[in-house]
């Protein structure tokens, strides 16, 4: 166990670089943005001599390596900077944003591993059958429609011609008060307040873009468990256990899926890092305020503290996941087991 | 199941949740009521604060729902039904009266005796300097704004007793009224403001920015950045005809499809600013009505940078002006939801109308004739720029435009850069060749157009163009009371030389439509081309 401590201590310190690294390229990157951030702001009527106000009152007269130094300092004190855009601290922003963009990706990734995994599985098994076409169809579905395309097909079927849905208009209804703030995810927060009336609301505005999302997430884990499946049904200790009249379910589960799910897992942290940052086109159109969206507007806007903020707050979010992946790995991984 | 069946079968649930100590939702007869409206706009609001550096256009809103000014702009019913603020007609808001001096330097106006904040202080004029020295003080484009009035300086601001109020101003001029209607000077509640405010901060822009102090037709109930506000009336309100909506709902939803899906269902009463396509589309189902009212002094443009050869030759410029496609720019990119600005038949115009048709209309032949004249029969390379964010009519007219140059040998290639970029290369560097612009003035008088739009350096004249009688024109006529003799005559020669030498040249002017179920009525196109609540009826 201590030695598990040891090396999840070491892949944490091996994060620090990289994040120092990312800290200095998305400050340079956002300067090298086209645009005037001081020119934006100043507004649609404003001189020459309000422009030069707005740059000052930005910081923006001094040089490179100052605002760089002052961004580090503040950083170091938790400040991230305010929002130009929006006009509130990016990390409260953040903060309020990234719960809204994680509870839509973890039940649009729970929801394609629940359909994708056994769907793998179901193919793998019987290769060339109708399920095995059905995998192929979803999977080239998934990969060749975009995001927005699906996203509005579900409303025009479900909300516009059958009135099912609610109508898309974020993670509340304008009925709604949003729960007390716990967690972030409403969906929690209204179960922990105890409101069920709330909780169910919410619930029913993830469906239509958890949906859209699991569409689009469900191709690489669907072929990536097929592909691995197939190669560990094949290989000498799955014909080893089969051999030694073992049922097909212990085959199935305990000798060829635990190997074959580590692959899936990687392609998991994967699809979930792209997703985060990818789903701002499912935001756009189900009106979802998450951080996608506002990176999006920043970006547009050359918000150079909102971008930064956005851009470190993601390659936290990576190597958490990529951390959390591997620890993961080394429970599953019959392998490391067999080591300690 | 839809919302509305929804809401009834829930409805009597909530009726029991209205007895506990505090809603967790709202009452849910509220999108159904006849006093809520439900509005639904594309990029939501940064700020509650207009004077705060970085304040999006969208904000605008806000201050004008929530604030009142000294004075105001009436409305007027246009022939087509639709409603339009009217430039011409100024009505007493916070100032029941007001006076100008004989040599008109100076303002007087008397401050009504029933005008309240919302924490029931009387306004007085101590609020009013204070919130106008704001203005000018803080920088950016409010003082921009208060500029184009003549106001500049806190001095100019004089509180003479606690119900009359004095600006003073270094020469007379015709602006100064209609800029106090606009929303930049809205009154705060200073003492309120100023309890707030510190020393790095003395105008409390951080208290301003998240919490609003005023006394104007409507409260703010909540802020959700990123989602929604929503504004509750002030049932106090006495500076004018008290609203009939009660709450308003306003949601961002980005996505235009979404919005459309929206008002078909009918789950949104109102979609503010509707592109022209969606518009027409509308009004062809006839489910949900379009109203709307063509933007006062403002007009979709092509501008020809003259500083980048050729467009320094006249002939090269009006060559261009022959070969716009101008009515299939009007029906593909505006969706006939503008006023045509070609075809004019006077070269010196009659009227000061502005604005109006330029004497240009698509014709290849005499284009080509030009090119030829200026010696460049065949044709030349250059780049349209547009702005990404303005696509929806940029992308169509540019490809139109691309088009119809080519046919007289003008090889375009086409440059779309996002808004912040536009900005600076348009009108900061003023480096474009060719580009596509929207100007609109906010004080409707078509020399405050060539204020900005045609004097050397101003920051719209982004097609750095330069005539000296231009340049003396506007400065004589800036001022110029419009009862003027002379106004009438420097407009016209202003107009006529426009239009000779076409470094912009006008596509059409555009509407500013909102679509809204067919309940509900009184929506008034605004030059600030945001939703003024007060006025709107649903029934």
């Amino acid at each position: 166990m201590g030695n598990k401590l040891t090396r999840i201590g070491r892949r944490l310190l091996q994060a620090v670089p990289s994040v120092f690294g990312i800290i200095v390229i998305s400050f340079v990157l956002t300067r090298a943005l086209p645009g005037d951030p001081a020119v934006y702001f100043a507004g649609i009527m404003a001189d020459e001599e309000s422009i030069a106000q707005v740059r000052r009152a930005l910081g923006l007269d001094r040089g490179w390596f100052e605002q760089f130094g002052i961004y580090v300092m503040n950083l170091a004190q938790g400040d991230m900077g305010m929002s130009l855009s929006t006009g509130r601290p990016v990390l409260e922003e953040l903060l309020s944003r990234l719960p809204a963009s994680l509870e839509l990706t973890l039940i649009g990734l729970s929801f394609a591993v629940l359909t994708a995994v056994p769907l793998g599985i179901l193919a793998a098994t019987r290769p060339g059958s109708w399920v095995d076409h059905l995998c192929r169809v979803l999977v080239t579905a998934g990969v060749s429609l975009p995001t927005f395309f699906t996203g509005l097909f579900l409303i025009y079927i479900f909300y516009y011609l059958l009135g099912w849905a609610p109508s898309p208009l974020g993670r509340l209804d304008f009925l709604y008060i949003p729960p007390p703030h716990v967690t972030g995810f409403y969906t929690l927060d209204s179960l922990i307040a105890g409101d069920f009336e709330t909780f169910r609301a919410s619930v029913v505005q993830l469906i239509l873009p958890t949906v859209t999302l699991g569409l689009f997430a469900m191709a690489p884990i669907a072929r990536m468990t097929r592909a691995s499946m197939l190669n560990a049904l094949g290989s000498d200790y799955v014909r080893t256990a089969r051999a030694n009249g073992l049922s097909r379910h212990v085959v199935l589960i305990t000798y060829a899926l635990r190997n074959a799910v580590l692959p899936v897992l990687t392609t998991l942290g994967m699809v979930f890092s792209f997703l985060l940052g990818s789903n701002v086109l499912v935001e756009k159109v189900f009106s979802w305020p998450g951080i996608g969206s506002f990176a999006l507007e920043a970006l547009v806007a050359s918000d150079y503290a909102a971008v930064q903020g956005f851009v470190l707050s993601m390659a936290m979010l990576f190597v958490v996941v990529n951390l959390a992946i591997d620890v993961l790995h080394t429970i599953i991984d019959p392998r490391v087991g067999m080591d300690d | 199941m839809n919302r509305r069946n929804f809401l009834k079968k829930t409805a009597t649930i909530s009726a029991g949740a209205a007895i506990l100590p505090f809603l967790k939702y709202m009452p849910a007869q509220a999108a159904a009521n006849s006093d809520t409206l439900v509005v639904v706009i594309g990029n939501g609001i940064n700020s509650l604060d207009l004077h705060r550096k970085g304040t999006n256009r969208p904000s605008y809103q806000v201050t004008v729902n929530l604030y009142d000014r000294l004075v105001r702009f009436g409305v007027k019913t246009l022939p087509d039904g639709s409603m339009s603020y009217d430039s011409t007609k100024i009505e007493p808001e916070i100032a029941e009266s007001w006076t100008i001096s004989e040599d008109g330097k100076a303002l007087t106006f008397n401050i009504r005796k029933d005008a309240k904040f919302w924490d029931g202080t009387p306004v007085t004029a101590r609020d009013v300097k204070w919130s106008l020295d704001r203005a000018v003080s803080l920088g950016g484009f409010p003082s921009v704004q208060m500029k184009a009035g003549s106001m500049t300086k806190p001095e100019q601001f004089v509180v003479v007793d606690d119900m009359t109020f004095r600006i003073d101003l270094p020469k007379p001029s015709k602006l100064t009224l209609p800029d106090l209607a606009v929303p930049i000077p809205f009154i705060i509640n200073s003492k309120a403001a100023m309890a707030h405010a510190t020393k790095d901060d003395p105008w409390a822009t951080e208290y301003l920015h998240t919490t609003p102090a005023g006394s104007g037709p409507y409260k703010l109930e909540r802020w959700d950045s990123g989602q929604q506000f929503i504004y509750v009336r002030n049932d106090d309100w006495t500076m004018g005809e008290l609203p009939a909506i009660k709450r308003v709902i306003v949601r961002e939803v980005p996505s235009a499809s979404t919005r459309r899906a929206l008002t078909e269902r009918g789950d949104a009463d109102f979609y503010m600013d509707v592109s022209p396509k969606d518009a027409k589309e509308f009004k062809a189902e006839g489910k949900v009505n379009v109203f709307g009212a063509p933007l006062e002094n403002s007009m979709h443009t092509l501008g020809l940078n003259v500083k980048i050869k050729p467009f320094d030759d006249v002939r090269v410029r009006k060559a261009i002006a022959y070969a716009m496609p101008y009515q299939d720019i009007l029906d593909g990119a505006a969706y006939g939801r503008g006023v045509p600005m070609f075809g004019g038949k006077e070269t010196e115009p009659s009227t000061i109308t502005w604005p109006q048709p330029f004497p240009y209309d698509t014709n290849l032949n005499k284009a080509r004739a030009l090119l030829a004249e200026a010696g460049l029969k065949d044709g030349f390379e250059t780049t349209l720029t547009l702005n990404l964010g303005l696509a929806d009519w940029q992308e169509p007219a540019a490809l139109l435009i691309q088009e119809s140059l080519g046919k007289i040998g003008i090889k375009v290639t086409l440059d779309k850069i996002p808004g912040a970029s536009w900005r600076t290369a348009a009108l900061v560097e003023k480096r474009l060749a060719m580009y596509l612009e929207n100007f609109g003035g906010w004080l409707n008088y078509p020399d405050y157009y060539f204020f900005w739009n045609y004097k050397e350096g101003h920051l719209f004249n982004s097609m750095n163009y330069r005539n000296e009688e231009i340049e003396k024109l506007v400065d004589d006529t800036l001022f110029m009371d419009v009862n003027d003799p002379m106004y009438p005559v420097n407009v016209k020669r202003m107009l006529a030389i426009a239009m000779d030498e076409v470094p912009r040249i006008p596509l059409y002017q555009p509407y500013l439509d909102a679509a809204m179920q067919k309940n509900v009525t009184g929506y008034v196109t605004w030059f600030h081309r945001q939703l003024d609540v007060t006025t709107m009826k649903k029934s």
